[in-house]
């Protein structure tokens, strides 16, 4: 059961980033709907970098900025030049899966590097690794997952307490207002939605380094659109971004765990659960009608100050 | 005195696409002082001030703060400058607090801390007698409330001219007091105060001195004391206007819609009206008054059937109509227009033509699946012609005609129906002068037809010249029918927070 | 320093000419990636369209992929009009050839075609209408987005059938290999010309759309709908009812390109049958501007690059990926075209103003 909830651990957090990823996204305004494109890049960018030079660092970088850039474009598309925002996304998403195929063909089948990999070994927290089942599950993995839950802690931070995050969310909510008070709308929008692409940028890139044994077609598989509908389920909080990238992490590894336990229930129907889980969340949040919860309400919507 | 002169605007310029907002526009005012900006709607009085607030830029000539030429290219310019901009539709973060929208956008620190902006504010409202709880959430806030953290948001970042698009608009009477003994407080204190307004007995209760805009140019300006109403409409509309309103009392009047203790809960589980009982008589204009979200809204959509109604009955020509379904309660004759603060959002689509907008009540009427368009076009000529309306085209947009002409497709649709009963909701709302009254002559038409007209209004002064009686709403409950000619507007004001006819203001 | 203001009226032939810059640019961007990436821009182009042109094959070839980018695109079209995301359309074309092979499946070979087919397309839409009905339902009850509903249901819907390909309807005589039993004759669609009839279904309801949208009652509720749910709201209409009819009749179209992929082009039910069509109808509907006759034009063009990067994997070793990656820049330069059709820069300078664009 703790080597369940180890891996559980280790499949949600790619799903982590990529949801943090585009909860800054979307709590600037902008409904970003190229976040498997931009993990499919990072994914395979991060592949490439690391496998040509042998260095994680490198592979890491590639991968950022494969995010990044992609999530530029999607900037300068919806922010600069007001293009539709779900189409953009898509766009994007459909662009990345191509790139990442395309890029991807050289080494199909080959396994990250030795010295790639090296990054990603499991270091031990003192102490708090000892403790009964949470010790493995949260305090026995690689240096990646410590950094989630580091950029987690950052993000609450930054939201609920930072002047910026404040302007964050005015902007966000009401562009107008943000306007009115002196805060540069389109600036914040790109810093936070090209930040979002990196994260997820590096969402892709765990996965292809260390959860999956050699490149092949198709890396993220869907993982992106998982993490869209979490952010809807964490609220647009990071806290809660965390539990359900964990757990829908879990119910991702569910039908291996099964198998192997002796349960014989089809791949491809425990394949659903998540899926199915996904869209129970995004209803039962509908239902709950508090104001916060709704999400930014200037979202999707471009600001044009001279608007009449 | 050069130096005391807070704002100076020379020739200002603003056009958007073909419309000229601003032309040639020359502007003075001079610190502790309070100017009126003047003119009817759509005269460029917004225009003019979201130059100086940095949200928009002139297309030529040249502003001066306090003797120094300024170009913004952004809020954050003007805000360094002093200069404050308290908007018409409040640019407030609904999900945060008062406190959280008051430090938006400022520079210093990185964490929001509460030690020093809490002392701040409470200085702030003790010099100019502003009040606000710093921690409440702005979707909990009363108009007036939201109104006074605009304010302290603006004298926080150390503005020292003021800019206030139509303060009044959304206040009641006793909040409209309150306001003008803050200004007169900000005047005192060296301040430059700018009202645009097109209201003009507040100009004359607070103003020291009045501009005039008229169609985009400056017209002239004046000192308040030396000058009357009359001059001043004069100056607005560029001629002479009679602003009586016509009211007509028509004997017989036979009770066309009866509400009997009406319940209606909205999605907030609060109860949006409550215990309400009225009688429409055919051939009256019953006007109902009240500060924004006291039920107007749902008091429309109930009697046309969009919204359900808990308890109590509403008896057209003796059945009830409460549970029909909104086609039949049109069909029976009862209409209803609601003109929303963007005006296209509730009775047209903005992107079809006039036609397609009559079609829009029209094709359930039609028997079989097709749309026939045919019959409407005619209809959309006749109205065109008969209401007066300004447009290319009947197939133009409608979305592109001005204002004045939207609320006439609007009211010419239901008029043409030959309703029963018609319910118009903010129907002059943004119009110029020209145009409401023209819209208060199809008002009358209609109640000399014998048609009971519920009107949903705004503005008191208008109410009460206009309807026979009018009926208060507070909070979703009826606080009172009044007859206008025998009440004054202090006791409306009264009933439209609550407070009962016997009560003195304190 | 410069400014964005919004622009007047423009008039119909600039508005045409703008486009076709953005066009003729990003085929221009899309060609500097091809020289990146090592290959002969013109000479691929050229292969694209020899390879979706050439001979009567390859357009028959070409025809066969625009008849299910066209079918879908005008299902979402209904759905898009009512500015209702459906971007489940790959999971209801999946749903609908699930729905066509059950028929399939299960009627005797002894059924006459015209009849097997027509109970195939009819369930193939019923299956797919009721996979859009779901996300329906729930948005016109609790307001739930839909573009993350539709989204899971396509993964849901592509997994069922992996499921099915691989558990209960295996074939037990592909010895071993997961596959579905191939249908019967009397299951495949005819020919004409020697492409199956879809391109004629596919037609007809170009014009069916097309009236039904612009001539049917039903069709003004959808748009107004699209416009502003309050106005109609407040003309009477029953918006929940209006949104279920339209994604049935959405899903449904969709579910009828999945008959058609299983019937003439797989003749089995495969989890690969939908190709990301259901994703490229998004594109191509919107590039359309949501007009069937434009509709169909575009589909056309993207068959021909679909078509034309399949030819080039196999006469240039050119993967198909890169006409994906084609697809998306074309698709970037158009969104961003858009821009300069409803705005224009202007420099202001003091008092000097001086327009760019």
């Amino acid at each position: 059961m703790t080597s369940f909830l180890v891996a559980a651990v280790i499949a949600g957090t790619p799903l982590l980033f990529a949801t943090l990823g585009e909860l800054i996204t979307e709590k600037a305004g902008n409904l970003n709907l190229g976040v498997e494109g931009m993990m499919l890049m990072g994914a395979v960018m991060g592949f490439g970098v690391g496998l040509w030079t042998g260095s994680p660092y490198l592979a890491l970088l590639g991968a950022i900025a494969a995010g990044a850039l992609g999530a530029a474009v999607y900037a300068i598309l919806t922010v600069t030049l007001r293009a539709n925002q779900v189409v953009t996304g898509l766009t994007l998403t459909i662009f990345g899966s191509g790139f990442a195929s395309f890029v991807g063909k050289s080494f199909m089948g080959v396994p990250a590097p030795a010295t790639v990999k090296s990054l990603f070994e499991i270091i031990e927290i003192p102490l708090l690794a000892k403790i009964p089942v949470i010790g493995p599950m949260f305090f026995q993995q690689d240096i990646f997952i410590y950094f989630g839950y580091f950029v987690t802690i950052m993000a609450t931070i930054y939201l609920k307490k930072t002047k910026k995050g404040l302007n964050l969310r005015a902007v966000g909510e009401n562009a107008g207002a943000a306007d009115a008070s002196g805060i540069n709308v389109s600036l914040y929008k790109y810093v936070h939605i090209i930040t979002g692409g990196a994260l997820c940028g590096l969402g892709g890139a765990y996965m292809s380094l260390v959860t999956i044994p050699v490149w092949q077609e198709d890396v993220v598989a869907g993982r992106g659109w998982i993490a869209v509908a979490l952010v809807i389920f964490a609220s647009w909080k990071p806290s809660k971004a965390l539990i359900g990238a964990f757990l829908f992490g879990g119910l991702n590894i569910l039908g291996y765990r099964l198998q192997s336990m002796g349960i014989h229930v089809s791949q491809y129907l425990v394949d659903m659960v998540p899926y199915a889980a996904t869209i129970l969340i995004v209803i039962i949040s509908t239902r709950k009608n508090k104001k916060e919860d709704m999400g930014p309400a200037d979202l999707s919507i471009p600001y044009f100050r001279e608007e009449r | 005195m050069q130096s005391n002169i807070a704002i100076q605007m020379e020739n200002i310029s603003k056009t958007f696409g073909v419309v000229k907002a601003n032309e040639d526009v020359n502007l003075t005012v001079y610190n502790s002082e309070v100017h009126a900006l003047l003119g009817e709607n759509g005269a460029g009085k917004s225009t003019l001030m979201n130059m100086l607030s940095g949200i928009y830029t002139p297309d030529s000539g040249s502003i001066f703060i306090q003797g120094q030429e300024v170009h913004f290219s952004s809020p954050k310019d003007s805000i360094a400058l002093g200069i404050g901009m308290i908007h018409q539709h409040f640019k407030l973060v609904d999900v945060l607090t008062a406190k959280e929208n008051i430090i938006l956008g400022q520079k210093s620190g990185v964490f929001t801390k509460g030690k020093d902006l809490t002392k701040r504010v409470r200085e702030i409202s003790d010099r100019y007698g502003l009040d606000i709880n710093p921690d409440k959430k702005v979707y909990d806030m009363s108009v007036g409330e939201k109104q006074t953290l605009e304010i302290i948001k603006v004298l926080y970042r150390g503005a020292k001219i003021l800019i206030m698009d139509e303060p009044t608009a959304v206040l009641t009477p006793q909040e409209i007091k309150r306001l003008f003994q803050i200004i007169r407080n900000m005047r005192e204190q060296g301040c430059a105060v700018v009202i645009i307004t097109h209201k003009l007995n507040e100009v004359k209760a607070i103003s020291d001195r009045i501009t005039v805009l008229r169609k985009g140019r400056s017209i002239e300006t004046v000192e308040t004391e030396k000058v009357g109403i009359p001059n001043l409409i004069e100056m607005m509309v560029g001629k002479k206007v009679d602003l009586a309103i016509e009211k007509k009392l028509i004997d017989d009047k036979k009770p066309l819609l009866d509400l009997d203790n009406v319940l209606v809960i909205d999605n907030e589980k609060k109860h949006a009206l409550e215990d309400v009982s009225f009688t429409l008589y055919g051939g009256e204009i019953l006007g109902v008054a009240g500060v924004a979200g006291s039920g107007q809204k749902e008091l429309c959509e109930t009697i046309a059937g969009l919204t359900h109604a808990e308890k109590g009955r509403i008896y057209f020509e003796g059945d009830n109509i409460i549970g029909k379904t909104p086609r039949d309660i049109i069909r029976l004759g009862i209409r209803m227009g609601f003109i929303p603060e963007d005006r296209l959002g509730m009775g047209l689509v903005g992107s079809m033509d006039i036609v397609h907008n009559i079609i829009l009540k029209d094709y359930q009427n039609q028997p079989g699946i097709f749309l026939k368009r045919a019959g409407c076009t005619e209809k959309a000529n006749k109205i065109v012609k008969k209401l007066d309306i300004q447009t290319p085209s009947i197939y133009s947009p409608v979305k592109k005609l001005s204002g004045g002409n939207i609320q006439k497709v609007l009211l010419g649709r239901e008029i043409d129906s030959d309703p029963k009963v018609l319910i118009t909701a903010y129907p002059v709302r943004g119009l110029d002068i020209g145009a409401s009254y023209k819209i208060y002559d199809l008002l009358n038409e209609q109640k000399e037809k014998g048609v009971g007209v519920l009107f949903i209004g705004e503005d008191l002064d208008v109410l009460i010249d206009l309807c026979d009686r009018i009926l208060v709403l507070c909070n979703g409950r009826v606080t009172g029918i009044v007859d206008p000619s025998k009440v004054t507007k202090e006791e409306i004001g009264l009933l439209m927070t609550g407070g009962s006819m016997e009560q003195e203001d304190a | 320093m410069l400014k964005i203001s919004k622009k007047a009226e423009m008039p119909k032939k600039q508005e045409a000419v703008i486009r076709t810059i953005a066009i003729l640019l990003s085929i221009l961007c899309a060609g500097l990636v091809i020289m990146i990436l090592g290959f002969n821009p013109v000479t691929v182009f050229g292969q694209i369209i020899l390879g979706a042109l050439g001979t009567e094959m390859r357009i028959q070839q070409t025809v066969i992929k625009a008849v299910p980018l066209l079918i879908t695109s005008l299902g979402i079209l209904v759905a898009f009009k009512m500015k209702f995301w459906n971007i489940g359309g790959e999971g209801q074309i999946m749903m609908g050839a699930f729905g066509a092979s059950l028929v399939a499946l299960n009627v005797p070979a002894t059924w006459p075609a015209p009849l097997t087919l027509f109970v195939m397309a009819a369930c193939a839409m019923l299956c797919g209408g009721f996979w859009a009905f779901i996300p329906a339902f729930f948005k016109g009850r609790f307001g739930t987005n839909e573009t993350i509903f539709t989204l899971m249901m396509n993964y849901i819907a592509i997994k069922w059938v992996t499921y099915l390909q691989y558990g209960p309807w295996k074939d037990p005589g592909s010895q071993g290999f997961p596959k579905i039993a191939t249908f019967e004759d009397n299951a495949i669609l005819p020919k004409l010309f020697g492409v199956h009839i879809g391109w004629i279904i596919a037609l007809i309801l170009v014009v069916l759309v097309y009236i039904f949208i612009n001539h049917t009652k039903k069709g003004f509720e959808i748009t107004v709908v699209g416009e502003s749910v309050e106005t109609a709201r407040y003309a009477g209409m029953n918006i929940n009812s209006i949104i279920i009819i339209s994604m049935l009749i959405s899903g449904g179209l969709c579910g009828l390109t999945g008959m058609i992929q299983a019937s003439a082009i797989e003749r089995t039910l495969t989890s690969s049958l939908s190709g990301g069509y259901g994703f490229t109808a998004i594109i191509t509907t919107w590039l359309g501007r949501l007009s069937p006759p434009i509709i169909l034009f575009v589909c056309l063009a993207f068959a021909i690059l679909l078509q034309g990067g399949a030819y080039l994997q196999i006469s240039m070793a050119v993967p198909s990926s890169v006409a994906y990656m084609i697809q998306g820049i074309i698709l970037f330069f158009v969104l961003g075209s858009e821009f300069f059709l409803q705005y224009k820069i202007v420099r202001t300078h003091n008092t000097e103003k001086k327009e760019v664009a």
